[in-house]
């Protein structure tokens, strides 16, 4: 997919909010997956405007592919500034595939305490579920080939956009 | 000769010694641990990662801290960790080393942590690996003889970016029984390898091993000349059983000369900081005053020594 085709990743994340408001709990917390989660949940936490500070969730060590691939070599902490018990949280991710991810960071989230419910919001959906897993907000649906891959990643001013790799 | 602690890919595949590993090796595993750190204050205090491994905690030589330390690093990554007290069941009886790991690997283990009074004990286990073709099992050094404790080297590195940052303007000295000591050669390597100002080597005469200028430190063997300016001092234990080698007159003797009291610390810089691999003895190398004193790191150590063994232990079991 060329990049003049791809859409507006900043003019999503206003679409992303604007699905999200009417259904938002008053005292829901943003957890973002690292990295591309991270940014998006950033956005979110803006444009809703949410006082309390996100949570980031780096799910290496959750992995179920450790096995195979190891440890992948930029791990960046975890952090959960709040206090998660009987929270309704919403799971931030840039790009949801498998599904291998969501389920990692689920994992990882409960060893910090028992959230009252998790729903997931991802900027785009690109198919391809290995798991049954289901994001209740997405800003943008479409079909990629497994050779494709979609990166979000801000540019030199800050603004996030997308770029489509094709490995085949 | 191939370095026997990286893989085909120059990998990791075992922790032998801080000797020969590149700076990225160090650094990732150094990056990896401070991801570590957070997992101890959780809840929960465990992830995933290591599930369903079998780690054996081989200590042919006693050790309380190192192996604790090495049973929790394991255990907070879902590892089952199993205690063998070799020293007095199969080794007792006879058993040799290598036949005692043929039985362990035939009980499916994954990872060895191996303490032994013999330098270079662990390097035959893992060549002994090799030649029978399970390099996917991985061996950890937790200190051979003299030669080196590489996790400790690790945890005194963390320790020194953590208060320091970088390592390029640092002044560090190493006190005390450097000849006895695998510490202070895993140390002074970590430290060459990472870029570190200075490093000196402060003691008697009688505890320096005699070819220590070729490891690239600079030798005191008056301790305020040693400590003057340094932004960190590492003491070593002062091994009591060394007194009656008559390398030393008398524990009193020693901690007039080479104790740290905060008379003395009061010459390195303000901020320096006091680590010590523990268990220390007071009132031998260190002041009780120093070592509860604001200067010292030495729990710290403790902390962040259970962080860098979780990441050693996943990135070997990873590669």
């Amino acid at each position: 997919m060329p990049l003049s085709t791809l859409p507006d990743a900043e003019a999503q994340c206003v679409a992303l909010a604007g699905l999200i408001r009417p259904k938002l709990q008053p005292d829901a917390v943003l957890v973002g997956i690292h990295s591309g989660g991270v940014w998006v949940a950033r956005r979110l936490k803006e444009l809703l405007g949410l006082q309390a500070e996100i949570g980031l969730v780096d799910v290496s060590f959750y992995r179920d592919d450790f096995g195979e691939k190891g440890l992948h070599p930029q791990v960046k902490p975890t952090s959960i500034p709040f206090e998660m018990e009987g929270r309704p949280l919403l799971l931030v991710d840039d790009v949801l595939y498998t599904g291998r991810t969501t389920r990692a960071a689920i994992n990882e989230l409960f060893d910090y305490g028992r959230p009252a419910s998790v729903r997931l919001a991802v900027l785009a959906d690109r198919g391809g579920r290995e798991l049954p897993i289901y994001a209740e907000f997405c800003a943008w649906q479409l079909e990629l080939a497994d050779s494709q891959e979609l990166v979000l990643e801000p540019d030199a001013a800050g603004r996030l956009q997308w770029r489509c790799v094709d490995h085949a | 000769m191939p370095n026997p602690q990286l893989n085909a890919n120059g990998e990791l595949n075992h922790l032998l010694a801080i000797d020969g590993l590149p700076r990225e090796v160090l650094v990732h595993i150094l990056d990896t641990a401070s991801s570590f750190l957070e997992v101890s204050d959780r809840d929960v205090k465990k992830v995933p990662l290591l599930r369903g491994k079998s780690v054996f905690n081989l200590f042919f030589e006693n050790s309380t801290r190192t192996r604790t330390t090495f049973e929790i690093a394991a255990k907070r990554l879902s590892a089952d960790v199993i205690n063998l007290d070799v020293g007095r069941s199969s080794t007792a009886k006879g058993e040799t080393l290598l036949d005692t790991i043929d039985n362990l690997v035939s009980m499916h283990a994954d990872m060895f942590v191996v303490r032994h009074a013999s330098s270079g004990a662990p390097y035959l286990i893992a060549e002994h690996l090799r030649r029978i073709g399970r390099e996917d099992v991985h061996v950890v050094n937790a200190g051979d003889g003299r030669h080196a404790h590489p996790t400790q080297g690790l945890l005194d590195m963390y320790t020194i970016r953590h208060f320091k940052q970088d390592f390029s303007r640092l002044k560090v000295a190493i006190v005390g029984d450097i000849l006895h000591s695998r510490v202070a050669r895993s140390d002074i390597h970590a430290l060459a390898t990472l870029g570190a100002g200075e490093v000196r080597a402060v003691g008697p005469q009688t505890l320096l091993p005699s070819a220590i200028g070729r490891m690239g430190v600079r030798v005191f063997n008056d301790l305020r000349e040693g400590i003057r300016d340094c932004d960190v001092v590492i003491m070593l234990r002062l091994q009591n059983e060394r007194m009656s080698g008559a390398l030393l007159p008398s524990a009193g003797e020693y901690f007039k000369c080479y104790g740290l009291t905060p008379e003395i610390l009061s010459l390195a810089k303000p901020e320096a900081i006091v680590m010590h691999p523990g268990p220390m003895n007071r009132g031998v190398e260190i002041d009780s005053e120093v070592a509860d004193g604001p200067q010292a790191v030495i729990l710290s150590q403790v902390t962040f020594g259970i962080a860098v063994r979780m990441a050693v232990m996943s990135i070997l079991a990873g590669n």
